[in-house]
């Protein structure tokens, strides 16, 4: 329990994913089965711990102390699970006690009933440290938030057992917690797990950027071109009766698209691009999209004024046949014939974009028919289908980002390499009339940068601070002075939690305008404009 | 008897109490804008502002100031304040041996170890049979920079409060020594920033690390070096120090290194020569995530040199006072842990002193 909750505390500060990945290599490493196994699906999200309500938490707690004391204390922390842990009376504090073992703790509150899992969860707390108190309350009460995924909990197997990360990947549907076949394998004492699941998961392929240069050597003649649409990729496959859907990392997100699921009739694996609207004729925008995301389940308000489809690229397996080795024309005949079966509600083609050379496509590329498409793709029309990114066979050409003009607000300090640095930078554009301008705070960015204008930034930063709140420095930004940073993004949202209205999808800082008057910077209606489109 | 009892809570609030009532405490101390003042003894305790003459429990500068006309303290706090202020910081200084107690006007004044940093003390007061320990600062954790924390039989404690609520909960130093050596093993290829306090915590620190075992040079920002010679002179052995400069850290930006500032550096321009670097603050504050995660720590290390909630309490008790005067920090608790306890308890409102200094 020591090493798990020194774990959690540690990965929670790690801002850097190097640093994230060692830390849980390294405890995967050092801590026994089924101990560590547990840990990962604590971390995965995959440990199913029967809830106990914080109501219950406050009650076990104020019964033990004053309530007067225990609302200063929550009052100061501002967490519950924190501040239990840390004003619980215990002897464990003082006392060498005796090492309680993750799988102890998990078991004893596994088989705890709704009536006597308050005070197991007690018993537990009564013999546990700060630390190990505070890992067992989130634990039971949900949501670690320690901010490592599972893909990255995943890539840190791959690293502790020296592997690739989609070896991990194609097997993990199949294992379950606390995966001791899995770290058998990994630390090389045991065979590699068979897959197990049925409708598993396969790597996806992916594609590398259009570098400089990179297609004067390239025959236009050897590759299919598509619009690369800007929805999430998803794998959809139904084995045997089986139906799941799963996110390019592998993670299985059937629970939130059951109208996809239910259209699943058929025997085969496809690649394709998840998107809301009714095709083929409205496609809705990505904001649309993220209506479902993010969801365990989903509500028939939503499923009917959103609805999902697949968009589909590519056909990995049908009728239990694998296709993958096929070259990428011979995938595409079959997946055309394969489409044309299904549900034209909830299954399309992605259209080949037919050009003539790399000019004609540029000019696609540059202005594309639709709002949601973000550039195109190139595959070779000889390419297999191979896992991972390899350099050759498939290219991404997106679209050039949208440009603003806006005015420096605030800066804050960075972490690690940056922790002197001010280096995320929150920026507004004008709002209200001539005379009364005031700018909006649109959106936060801290890349886009080179190490040199960073040194930059930073120095306008501490010799234009106006007011400091910790981190944060207020920077001198009116109309007669101030920073003009031009702002790349890739898109916009509406928003209700920036006072803007907008959110912006990866935005950095692409130019710093020294030589632009503030005043000139951009205006919120320009945003909003792009909004309507 | 009864009767009189509740005339006197109505009309003065506290429970009766004849003993302190007819002692009246505050006729022995009182708070004024300079700080405490001791009518009968003619002094101050800890005074923000220049007075004629001054008792100072310890050198942390809001405690220790320039510029008053007598000072008594001990006499590490008396080279701490020459080490600071220069020669010349008062008129004329008196050292107090621990233990042994001096007359100052009607009031016999002793000073006991207060665990805080180095010379650091409590001051008892006795006049008319009358006990108040005004304590300062001070920490009840073994520490092997200062000598241990004495509690002293008093009629009325004056505690500090800088951590005094339930959540603050110190864990025992060395632990938190052997999850930075860990972090250091970890992450050989990156430097290991530790902030503390220039006085106290930074020779703590590196005592405790090599309490650890851990040999290696410890590379200290220039601030810290006139006290870890003192420290040093007075026989706590730190091993070997060497300036964090550009140059001492070579082409690796100290990677693999210790190096301990105080925490104010690390924010500064003076940090970029550090590779990658993990930033570690030492301090009680680091209990609570949310303050490691507003000042961008990475690794947090809960090393106090106050008190924490247990400490405080269990020190109230230790001393058998019957009433407690709370100062700097979060009065209201412990003023409310004691109305629970039955001890009687008020806020003493002093200006000055720095609730975060830790």
């Amino acid at each position: 329990m020591k090493a798990f909750a020194e774990l959690l505390d540690r990965l929670v500060l790690t801002p850097s994913r190097n640093g994230k990945l060692k830390l849980l290599a390294d405890y995967f490493a050092a801590t026994p089965d089924p101990d560590r196994g547990l840990a990962l699906a604590a971390i995965t999200g995959d440990l199913d711990i029967p809830s106990v309500k914080p109501a219950m938490l406050r009650t076990l707690v104020t019964e033990r102390m004053d309530p007067v004391l225990f609302a200063y204390s929550y009052d100061y922390v501002g967490d519950l699970a924190e501040t239990v842990s840390l004003v619980w009376s215990s002897a464990a504090d003082e006392s060498a006690q005796k090492e309680i073992r993750l799988a102890d703790a998990v078991g004893a509150l596994q088989r705890a009933g709704r009536a006597d899992g308050p005070a197991i969860l007690a018993g537990l707390l009564d013999r546990l440290a700060i630390p190990e108190r505070f890992a067992i309350i989130k634990l039971v009460t949900g949501g670690l938030r320690i901010g490592v995924s599972a893909r990255l909990a995943k890539q840190a197997l791959a690293d502790f057992g020296e592997v690739e990360v989609a070896e991990i990947e194609e097997l993990w549907h199949g294992l379950k917690p606390p995966y001791t076949e899995l770290f058998r394998w990994l630390s090389g004492e045991g065979e590699k797990p068979q897959r197990a699941a049925a409708a598993p998961f396969r790597p996806v392929m992916l594609s590398n950027p259009v570098g400089d240069g990179d297609l004067e050597k390239l025959d236009p003649a050897d590759y299919v071109a598509e619009w690369k649409w800007d929805g999430i990729r998803v794998q959809a496959v139904s084995e045997k009766g089986v139906r799941r859907l799963y996110s390019r990392t592998g993670d299985d997100i059937s629970g939130a698209f059951p109208d996809i699921i239910e259209a699943m009739d058929f025997e085969a694996t496809l690649d394709g691009e998840l998107l809301v609207g009714n095709p083929p004729g409205h496609t809705g925008t990505f904001s649309d999209l993220q209506q479902r995301l993010n969801r365990k389940s989903v509500s028939a308000k939503t499923l009917s004024r959103y609805p999902a489809f697949i968009r589909c690229y590519d056909i990995l397996q049908e009728r239990g046949e694998d296709r993958r080795s096929l070259p990428f024309a011979q995938r595409r005949q079959r997946l055309e014939r394969f489409v044309a079966t299904l549900d034209p509600g909830r299954f399309d083609l992605s259209p080949i974009v037919p050009f003539l050379g790399w000019e004609a496509l540029e000019d696609l590329r540059k202005d594309p028919p639709h709002p949601i498409i973000e550039g195109v793709m190139l595959k070779r029309r000889d390419s297999a289908y191979v896992p991972g990114r390899p350099k050759g066979p498939w290219f991404k050409w997106k679209r050039d980002p949208h440009t603003v003009d806006a005015v420096l607000m605030y800066a804050q300090r960075g972490h690690g390499k940056r922790s002197s640095f001010y280096s995320d930078f929150t920026f507004g554009v004008w709002s209200g009339a001539e005379g009364a301008l005031q700018l909006v705070p649109v959106g936060k960015a801290y890349f886009g940068f080179t190490d040199a204008e960073l040194r930059q930034l930073d120095k306008y930063v501490r010799d234009n601070t106006i007011e400091r709140f910790g981190p944060v420095r207020s920077v001198r930004a009116d109309p007669e002075h101030g920073l003009v940073l031009e702002i790349a993004f890739e898109g916009l949202a509406r928003s209700q939690r920036h006072r803007s209205g907008v959110a912006m999808r990866f935005p950095r800082i692409s130019r710093l305008r020294w030589d632009k008057p503030v005043a000139e910077a951009d205006r919120l209606e320009t945003l909003q404009a792009l909004l309507d489109r | 008897m009864i009767h009189v009892r509740n005339v006197f809570k109505r009309l003065f609030g506290a429970p009766w109490r004849p003993y302190l009532w007819t002692m009246q405490p505050h006729r022995l101390l009182c708070p004024r804008p300079e700080g405490l003042f001791c009518p009968p003894g003619g002094f101050f305790i800890d005074p923000v502002r220049p007075v004629d003459r001054a008792l100072v429990t310890h050198g942390h500068s809001d405690h220790a100031r320039a510029g008053h006309r007598a000072v008594l303290a001990t006499a590490e706090t008396l080279d701490i304040m020459a080490l600071r202020y220069g020669e010349d910081f008062a008129a004329t200084t008196e050292a107090a041996a621990l233990g042994r107690t001096v007359r100052v006007n009607d009031v016999a004044v002793t000073f006991y170890p207060a665990g805080h940093v180095l010379g650091s003390a409590q001051i008892l007061v006795e006049w008319n049979g009358l006990r108040i320990v005004a304590s300062g600062d001070y920490k009840r954790q073994r520490d092997p920079t200062c000598a241990l924390f004495e509690p002293v039989p008093c009629d009325v404690f004056i505690t500090e409060a800088t951590f005094a609520l339930p959540v603050f909960r110190h864990p025992d130093a060395s632990r938190e020594i052997g999850r930075l050596l860990k972090s250091v093993r970890q992450f050989p290829e990156r430097a290991h920033l530790a902030g503390a306090y220039a006085l106290g915590k930074a020779q703590r620190v590196i005592r405790l690390l090599r309490d650890a075992g851990y040999s290696e040079p410890i590379f200290i920002h220039g601030a810290l070096s006139k006290l870890c010679d003192y420290y040093a002179s007075r026989g706590i052995d730190l091993g070997r120090l060497e300036p964090a400069t550009v140059e001492s850290g070579g082409k690796n930006g100290f990677a693999g290194g210790i190096v301990v500032g105080p925490p104010s550096a690390f924010a500064d321009r003076w940090a970029r020569r550090f590779a990658d670097p993990v930033a570690c603050f030492a301090s009680g504050w680091m209990r609570i995530r949310q303050r490691a995660r507003q000042r961008g720590v990475e690794l947090p290390l809960i090393i106090s040199d106050h008190a924490d909630w247990d400490e405080l309490t269990a020190t109230i008790r230790d001393t058998g006072a019957s009433e407690v005067w709370v100062t700097h920090g979060r009065e209201e608790a412990l003023v409310r842990w004691c109305e629970l306890a039955g001890i009687s308890a008020k806020p003493l409102h002093l200006v000055g002193y720095e609730d975060e200094g830790d």
